[in-house]
């Protein structure tokens, strides 16, 4: 066998074998979708596989119509924005000082801090210090505890070193106050990494599901992922009592079901290609580590 | 003197640092506070300083209950089960990925395989439920049509175990590519270039190449994972889990969970999380120290 045609064949199977993964990445997309658009009669006599049958729009007419999943859907624009911007805040504010090697009390901060990220009092003292605040059943309740990751915050620190000591002395020399500084100088020299950062604080809020699932009880207050899990779950304990043999209980249909995933995932996936050399880049700076 | 200059220079430096170090100090720090409750005959009347002390009496419960040991038995038996599954995964995905010889093939390939990282893992509950189910599942339904039994993914816990797996398989592979990418990418390109001289195939340019060129890495993401052992997400297992498999999927996250919050153990379930940190405290720096003396590199 020559060189060549060996190399073809590694080349042949290679591509095929990613071809392979990347189908198996998607298709339960695609089965998904495909249910969320079949008639109820279809997918129960299974049907369905990666084509709609008997088409039908119903199940999305029904999720727009409901009204409560577009509620949720945009108090969790809502809250991931707000936690988004006030946990940049808070980061910068903290990464700022701290980047400064010269800062009196550098070690005792970073101490304070760096000890969180390896030990904490776990999730019943957090719960506890949580309902003791009256932020149980409260929009600050998903805020607050989570406001900054000291992971992102080395991340920050790191970048914030990197930026030429010169560039800043020229700026003190001008009069400006470390205020004026990170304002001006700092700042706008960071945003893509500020980008980055930010996109992990927002997809983390807003995949965030055990916070919410112990702090909020009322269904006004229920962010999306709640909300989707509500639903799915009283289908997953009717379908196990239905096993049982226990009772003809009223059964979501499963288009609808469907419907209400690809309705959450949507955001995402509508958002996600855009952003994703912001991604990536992320997860170089952060593997740099602090 | 000299201080006070110092200060009147870079008030705002603390100024700035205030806000976030009360941040640490409450939200952080408050509940390290509230560990005593673990130590403490809890209720929320009393609060946590007038609840009355107990010693040990909570430990001793829980290292009589059974659960506390299938929980601690689950952790760490489907943490190692990853690790055998969706460790190799990702780099395997990645030398076939770098092996790629079309850029924009890679590139659409990468931008696929990322997704499923940015689902979260209650959308991924409900996609398992359709894909896994054992009524109208669309693997099942494969089976039924082919003339064979259906398969209890969800409801056998042996079958669950493989589903488990799968899903963070399906999860995780492509974003864990990543760092194995750059670090392919750092390798030398002459050392292909002569490799191919020499009439070297592409497996074995691979194999005395590619992998040793990456080992550095490797070592260090396998002792971030063994030193992560004790420590396991709630969502996963909370979500693909059910009370049918709980044999096999109650970790201590969701253990401490429904000890404490669902049947009010309080004093119990904060005995369990304390237990948890301090081993996995141990298990993370054994991790940092092992990583400094085989490859030089702190994880931490």
């Amino acid at each position: 066998m020559s060189e060549n045609t060996a190399n073809r064949i590694f080349n042949t199977v290679n591509v095929i074998l990613i071809i392979i993964t990347m189908v198996l990445c998607l298709a339960p997309f695609i089965h998904i979708i495909a249910i969320s658009l079949s008639s109820n009669r279809a997918i129960g006599s299974g049907e369905v596989s990666f084509f709609p049958k008997e088409l039908s729009f119903e199940a999305y007419t029904k999720v727009f119509a409901d009204g409560s999943m577009i509620r949720s859907l945009i108090y969790t624009v809502w809250l991931t924005v707000l936690s988004t911007v006030l946990s940049m805040a808070m980061t910068i504010a903290a990464a700022y000082p701290l980047a400064k090697s010269n800062l009196k009390g550098r070690k005792w901060f970073m101490l304070v801090i760096v000890v969180t990220m390896f030990f904490s009092g776990g999730i019943i003292p957090e719960y506890i210090l949580i309902k003791n605040l009256h932020l149980l059943d409260s929009t600050w309740g998903l805020i607050l505890p989570g406001l900054i990751s000291p992971f992102y915050m080395i991340i920050l620190i790191t970048f914030f070193r990197g930026i030429p000591e010169s560039l800043e002395e020229a700026a003190g020399i001008d009069g400006s106050s470390h205020f004026g500084t990170l304002m001006r100088i700092i700042l706008p020299l960071s945003l893509p990494v500020m980008a980055t950062l930010s996109l992990f604080y927002a997809v983390g809020r807003w995949n965030g599901f055990q916070d919410a699932l112990m702090y909020i009880t009322k269904p006004e207050l229920y962010p999306l992922q709640l909300k989707l899990y509500q639903m799915i779950q009283q289908n997953q304990i009717t379908e196990l009592m239905q096993n049982e043999g226990i009772g003809a209980v009223q059964v979501l249909p499963e288009s609808l079901k469907a419907a209400s995933v690809i309705f959450s995932t949507l955001p995402i996936l509508l958002v996600y290609p855009w952003l994703q050399r912001y991604f990536i880049s992320g997860v170089m700076v952060g593997a740099v580590k602090g | 003197m000299k201080t006070s200059i110092y200060f009147r220079r870079n008030w705002q430096l603390y100024a700035l640092l205030l806000l976030p170090m009360i941040y640490f100090i409450i939200f952080k720090y408050g509940p390290m506070y509230g560990v005593q409750i673990a130590f403490k005959d809890f209720n929320f009347f009393q609060g946590i300083s007038g609840s009355e002390w107990i010693g040990l009496d909570a430990f001793r419960e829980v290292f009589q209950n059974q659960g506390f040991y299938t929980a601690l038995r689950n952790t760490l038996v489907l943490n190692m089960l990853d690790l055998l599954v969706s460790f190799p995964a990702p780099l395997i995905l990645a030398i076939l990925l770098f092996e790629l010889k079309k850029a924009w093939f890679k590139k659409l390939a990468q931008t696929l395989l990322y997704i499923p990282h940015f689902i979260s893992w209650v959308i991924i509950g409900g996609i398992v439920l359709q894909v896994f189910g054992t009524q109208s599942g669309f693997i099942n339904n494969i089976l039924m049509s082919m003339g064979f039994d259906p398969l209890p993914f969800l409801s056998d816990k042996n079958y669950w175990l493989f589903t488990y797996l799968a899903v963070g398989v399906w999860q995780s592979a492509g974003w864990g590519t990543i760092l194995y990418l750059a670090s392919l990418t750092g390798i030398n390109r002459e050392l292909y270039e002569a490799a191919e001289v020499d009439g070297a195939s592409r497996l074995r340019r691979i194999w005395h190449i590619s992998l040793p060129g990456i080992k550095t890495t490797i070592v260090t993401l396998l002792i971030i994972n063994v030193g992560n052992m004790i420590s396991i997400g709630f969502d996963r297992p909370f979500i693909i889990g059910n009370v049918a498999v709980r044999e096999y999927s109650d970790v201590l996250s969701t253990f401490v969970y429904r000890v404490g919050l669902q049947s009010g153990q309080v004093t119990l379930a904060t005995a369990v999380g304390l237990f948890q940190a301090l081993v996995g405290l141990v298990f993370i720096l054994g991790a940092n120290y092992t990583s400094k003396k085989l490859t030089d590199e702190s994880i931490m």
